[in-house]
């Protein structure tokens, strides 16, 4: 009897199936990559603003600390975003004509709040708390990067699970001393690992990983 | 099983259905999952199915795959004063319900409130609230208030309105005001009364006139008849040993209820040593919450009731009680001595009360009974009035009716209240105000009276207003405003003031004004205090030393009780009609409320509706059972309603609960229940004979959820008298099949540092439901309807199961709050394929919302059925004034994700951060649940077990400390203290106290 099929269909039939599940292990893979990818979490997105604020200017250049505007990141789960009011402090006085401000200063005017883009955002489902964070002794830039050197904001980080569960299950690998918290200039020292023991036993520091923790 | 525990087991019942001879069918009927949840689905193939299945999954998939939206964050240009965006602000101010005051702490996130609390220094309260006041918020932001000033059905402004009413007004000037006429419910506004003053003084012809369904009539002719004059009257449960209650369900209705509850609870807390308890009787014509609670229930006709009455106000020695003779046949003759001596034995330290809508003979015997026996004065505090101007609110209704039918009402002013629903039928209220050429109404919501009325004035909520209030010891509150009127509402301070004539228009000015005359010197500082402790220290009403007037009170004892004589002969072919405010919706003012409508009623368990009340003999003789619709006949007046065949309802006694069918309504309220106004006359306002009643042989379908989350019935309640408890004081934990020792083949998990957990103390429970609606609105819980409650589908995290235990006839009643045990061993955890419920490592069985597949494979698997699982899109996400009613510590949950009792684990949080930076250990009582916090009668304790000191540890020494089906080995973290009741040791046997049921 003949063959119905020819030898060359064997082959084609090994690539077909290989090839089937190359390319859903390639799709799983390009999924994952995408999901991890700056793109997806908007990293390094940089958002429009009513007013290009510059943290570079006013952190790293003339060095206002962080609480000057962001009141309650001691006190709050909330950093707290300046109303209109702080910005006026100065910019009354300052560049009280500049065009680009016009938007605060009518936002004084009438009241009317300033819209800003969130740019670091976590999903609703995560409940952060800033206060406990900074007064465990972590740095601004362990999440906010070198916000200091940002003339236009964007995110630092990837704000995924992972990224804060690896933090999480170590928390003593990030600390510093309470009073280089807000210093985003801040190097530790050449004996950091026996730093941050201390420091993890002085400030009780404990891995948290409980869902509850974060999930409510 | 053994035999003794089969009988056991049978003791306890759910209801009706667990009884009849076909059991086993009945319960089949009710099965242990909620529907449909172990029913394979029909009409599907295999390959369909995997069809359906395959897809639903790729696109669950792809429907996770969003990029995250770009959010706004909007600061204030200015910031208000101490605000911590995040963290929420407390103000005291008061709530009332019937004029009466009960102090609150609200919670406000930037601006919004979105929890009430108990205010501590509030006499009324003391730090807990009752389940109306907890649903005030969702009132607050009920989508369907009034939004507009309405003149005939169309929009008009308050100045529109102004325009019209002043010149009415000025017209009135000449005549005196002798045309004007305002109708009110109680108040004991001070600043009311003053506005009252000036309106007088303007108007000296103009009369106020006041209306409520709970008027507290029968209260106030009884102490003009004792001691000649209106008098307020408030009780000290601290003080009483034995409590005689005739129809009154102090306990979780009326002023004062809330404190009442506490002190009351606080004389019956028996531990291991600590044996001291009072004694409650309630002798009752329909079945009360309090009623449940008691150590001896008489349900007695009305008839009957008041014969009883009588006979134990003879018993004390009241003058002018002994005419009927005894009290009927030898079982209530017994009861008379018994309950007589009892009160006899404990004069001058015991209680009779009679309820709040109960009839003046009632009241007047109660008054009688306790200042022969001594308690006037400690126990019983008898003091000025309360209320601003009191007066008998049904006298005062019908005189306004004649002065419109007479055509004497030039203008109308009603203030709140609803009396074209609610006025008694005979009056026809409705014809008589339609001959008044201008009429207003303001009110909360478009309703039946605003219907006919000219126009319809928006009111303002009290969370929105300045006002002040007092509480039932006549402890002043001001009042202050949470947020300004959501819709533009007007207080009634605000429209008294344009009638008054005053120059202070505005809420604030008005209020200012009275505590600026009364305060007088240094206003600001005492201004700021009073409005930052939400009451005027010392301001309660003092004792007054009064004489009782005996003859008076003879002469009405007399004439009640040859009016008596008559009533006691029964009649065959009718009935008797008792008619009650409603448990949950009350006068129906709460009637679009969906928290409270969902809320399962004691005794009855219903939600959704009301119904009419039989007992089990009276519904087998009219062979009637549950759902049957009957028409009721009173007169000339018809009324069809669902029966409801209740256990320890008085027999030929139908109970009709006022507040449902109301015809004009918002969203939630329509359709619910039946209007039984229609039945109710001026002359039998509480109850009424010769209601016939007719099978119509249709049937409705009823909301209940008495036979819903069925635990098999396993021991779940124990209880024992005090007797039993002294004599063997671990008869609770003899009653339970014991723990076995953990078979597992790994280490068990060591709880360091702390654990959380819970005790919840039955015999404190009252079933008030205040815990469950508070629940609903820390945890933002969603309401679901009549229709999913009927399939099981609630999602009240917390509910209170009922039992009857007993006869069919005479049950007595137990109560127990279910919420989520937090098993350490959680038979939940280990069957969730996502791992979206877990343990942490301080014992909390933890829900992950956004990890949750909606499986339901731990709901099925949890023993105490206490997971509720979103079906449908409960959470309202749509509305938008209802989005500032949500708690935003917790996520609001959408379709296809399950839930369950957290613990309350926002608060633990912000409390574990919170003494983590004060790096200090935490203190016991640090923490409260949301229901441990509103628990008038402290039931509930939650705390941290590994602290030896701490009350929750201690209690969990207790002998009386159980856990329900603890021989699962789940070892739950919410345990039970036994319940312990203290019936009269003359009458413990007929009581049906079963002191030999323990162990096997």
């Amino acid at each position: 009897m003949p063959q119905i099929f020819h030898h060359s269909t064997n082959t084609l039939a090994r690539v077909t199936i290989f090839g089937a599940a190359f390319l859903v292990a390639a799709a799983l893979g390009a999924a994952t990559l995408l999901d991890r990818s700056a793109y997806w979490t908007r990293q390094t997105e940089v958002l429009k603003q009513p007013v290009p604020f510059s943290h570079d200017h006013h952190v790293g250049g003339i060095g206002i600390d962080c609480r000057y505007c962001h009141t309650s990141v001691e006190n709050a789960a909330f950093a707290g975003i300046p109303p209109t009011a702080t910005c006026m402090n100065c910019h009354s006085q300052i560049w009280a004509d500049s065009p680009t401000l016009e938007p605060v200063r009518e936002s004084f005017r009438t009241g009317q709040p300033l819209r800003w883009a969130r740019v670091t955002d976590l999903p609703d489902f995560v409940y952060f708390d800033h206060s406990i964070h900074v007064a465990k002794g972590i740095g601004c830039v362990e999440c906010h990067g070198r916000i200091d050197r940002m003339p236009l904001t964007h995110m630092a980080s990837p704000l995924q699970m992972r990224w804060c569960l690896d933090c999480h299950r170590h928390p003593e690998k990030r600390l510093r001393p309470r009073a280089e918290v807000f210093n985003a200039k801040w190097e530790p020292p050449a004996n950091a690992e026996a730093m941050r023991a201390q420091l993890a036993e002085e400030y009780r520091v404990t891995s948290m990983t409980d869902c509850s923790t974060c999930h409510r | 099983m053994s035999e003794s525990d089969r009988t056991d087991a049978a003791r306890y019942w759910r209801g009706l259905e667990e009884r009849t001879p076909d059991a086993a069918l009945q319960v089949q009927l009710r099965p242990e999952f909620t529907p449909q949840a172990d029913v394979a689905p029909q009409g599907l193939d295999r390959r369909h199915f995997m069809q359906v299945m395959g897809a639903s999954f790729a696109l669950a998939g792809l429907g996770a795959c969003t990029r995250q939206p770009v959010e706004e964050l909007v600061p204030y240009a200015r910031p208000p004063e101490d605000l911590v965006p995040g963290r929420p602000l407390y103000f005291a101010t008061a709530l009332t319900l019937g004029g009466f005051a009960s102090g609150v702490l609200v919670e406000s996130h930037t601006g919004r409130p979105t929890k009430i609390e108990g205010n501590p220094e509030h006499p009324s309260s003391l730090g807990a609230t009752d389940r109306f006041a907890q649903a005030a918020l969702l009132d607050l932001y009920d989508p369907d208030r009034s939004r507009a000033v309405l003149h005939l059905q169309r929009i008009r402004s308050w100045e529109a309105f102004l325009q019209v009413l002043e010149p009415a007004l000025e017209a009135q000037v000449p005549l005196q005001g002798a045309g004007l006429r305002i109708l009110s419910g109680s108040s004991t506004s001070p600043t009311l009364a003053a506005q009252m003053q000036r309106i007088r003084a303007r108007f000296p012809q103009a009369r106020w006139h006041r209306y409520e369904t709970v008027s507290r009539d029968g209260l106030r002719s009884a102490t003009l008849a004792a001691f000649g004059r209106y008098v307020e009257v408030r009780y000290d449960f601290s003080q009483a040993d034995v409590v005689v209650a005739l129809d009154s369900d102090f306990l979780t209705t009326g002023p004062g209820c809330v404190r009442y509850a506490k002190d009351f609870m606080a004389r019956r807390r028996v531990r291991e040593g600590q044996y001291g308890m009072s004694r409650l009787y309630c002798i009752e014509s329909t079945p009360s919450a309090t009623g449940a609670v008691a150590d001896h229930r008489l349900s007695l006709p009305p008839a009957q009731q008041l014969a009883c009455a009588f006979a134990l106000a003879f018993e004390c020695g009241v003058h002018g009680t002994g005419v009927l003779g005894p009290a009927g046949a030898g079982d209530l003759e017994k009861w008379r001595q018994i309950i007589g001596l009892d009160l006899r034995e404990h004069a001058g330290r015991s209680i009779v009360i009679a309820g709040d809508e109960s009839p003046v003979e009632l009241q007047a015997l109660a008054l009688a009974m306790n200042q022969r026996l001594g308690n006037l004065g400690r126990s019983v505090i008898v003091s000025e009035p309360i209320e601003v101007e009191p007066t008998s609110h049904i006298g005062s209704l019908r005189d306004l009716v004649q002065d419109m039918r007479a055509g004497q009402v030039e203008l109308l002013l009603v203030l709140g209240g609803n009396p074209v629903y609610d006025a008694p039928a005979d009056l026809d209220f409705t014809a008589a105000m339609a001959k008044v050429p201008l009429r207003a109404h303001l009110a909360f919501a478009e309703d039946e009276t605003s219907e006919s009325c000219h126009w319809h004035l928006p009111l303002a909520h009290e969370l929105e207003t300045w006002s002040d209030a007092r509480a039932h010891d006549g402890t002043v509150s001001v009042m202050q405003p949470l947020i300004d009127p959501l819709f533009g509402g007007k207080s009634m301070h605000e429209l008294l003031a344009v009638v008054a004539g005053d120059k202070e228009r505005n809420g604030i000015d008005i209020v200012r004004r009275t505590w600026t005359e009364r305060l007088g010197a240094d206003f600001d500082t005492r201004w700021r205090r009073i409005l930052h402790d939400g009451v005027v220290a010392g301001s309660e009403e003092p004792l007054l030393p009064l004489e009782l007037q005996r003859d008076s009170l003879t002469q009405l004892f007399l004439g009640v009780a040859s009016d008596l004589a008559p009533r006691l002969e029964r009649r065959n072919d009718s009935l008797e009609v008792v008619f009650r405010v409603d448990p949950t919706v009350h006068d129906g003012r709460f009637a679009n409320n969906g928290w409270l409508q969902e809320l399962p009623k004691p005794w009855t368990r219903l939600t959704w509706d009301n119904a009419a009340l039989l007992a089990p003999a009276t519904a087998a003789r009219l062979g009637l059972a549950n759902e049957d619709m009957v028409e009721l006949e009173q007169g000339t007046r018809k009324v069809r309603a669902p029966v409801w065949v209740l256990p320890g309802q008085p027999e030929d006694v139908v109970t009709l609960h006022l507040g449902y069918g109301r015809r004009r309504v918002g969203r939630v309220g329509t359709g619910a229940g039946f209007d039984a106004h229609p039945l109710r006359t001026s002359a039998g306002l509480v109850h009424a004979s010769g209601l016939r009643l007719r099978p119509t042989g249709e049937q409705v379908k009823l909301a209940c959820t008495q036979l819903q989350h069925a635990m098999e019935g396993r021991h779940l309640v124990r209880e024992g008298s005090l007797s039993e408890f002294r004599d063997h004081p671990h008869f609770a934990q003899e009653m339970g099949h014991g723990v076995h020792a953990p078979t597992s083949l790994y280490p068990g998990f060591e709880y360091e540092g702390r654990a959380w957990g819970m005790v919840v103390d039955l015999g404190a429970c009252t079933g008030c439901n205040a815990c469950v609606v508070a629940c609903n609105a820390e945890n933002n819980i969603p309401v679901v309807g009549k229709a999913q409650v009927r399939k099981g589908r609630e999602m009240h995290w917390l509910r209170i199961d009922r039992y009857f235990e007993g006869s069919a006839e005479d049950p007595r009643v137990v109560q127990q709050p279910v919420m989520c045990m937090h098993c350490e061993n959680a038979p939940c955890e280990p069957v969730c394929p996502v791992g979206a419920t877990s343990h942490g490592k301080e014992g909390l069985n933890e829900m992950v919302y956004n990890r949750c597949v909606g499986t339901r494979y731990c709901a099925n698997n949890c023993p105490y059925k206490v997971r509720r699982f979103n079906f449908l899109q409960y959470a309202d996400q749509e509305t938008e004034v209802l989005k500032m009613l949500r708690n935003p510590d917790v996520t609001v949950r959408t379709r296809g994700v399950m839930e369950k009792c957290t613990y309350c684990v926002q608060r633990i949080n912000q409390t574990r951060i919170q003494i983590k930076k004060e790096d200090r250990p935490l203190r016991d009582g640090e923490i409260l649940t949301a229901c441990q916090q509103v628990c008038p009668s402290d039931a509930i304790i939650f705390g941290d077990i590994n602290d030896p000191n701490s009350k929750v540890a201690k209690l969990r020494q207790q002998p009386l400390h159980y856990g329900i089906l603890e021989e699962l080995n789940t070892r739950p973290r919410t345990t039970y203290l036994a319940r312990v009741t203290n019936p009269n040791p003359e009458r413990g046997a007929a009581a049906g106290h079963a002191g030999d049921v323990r162990g096997h």
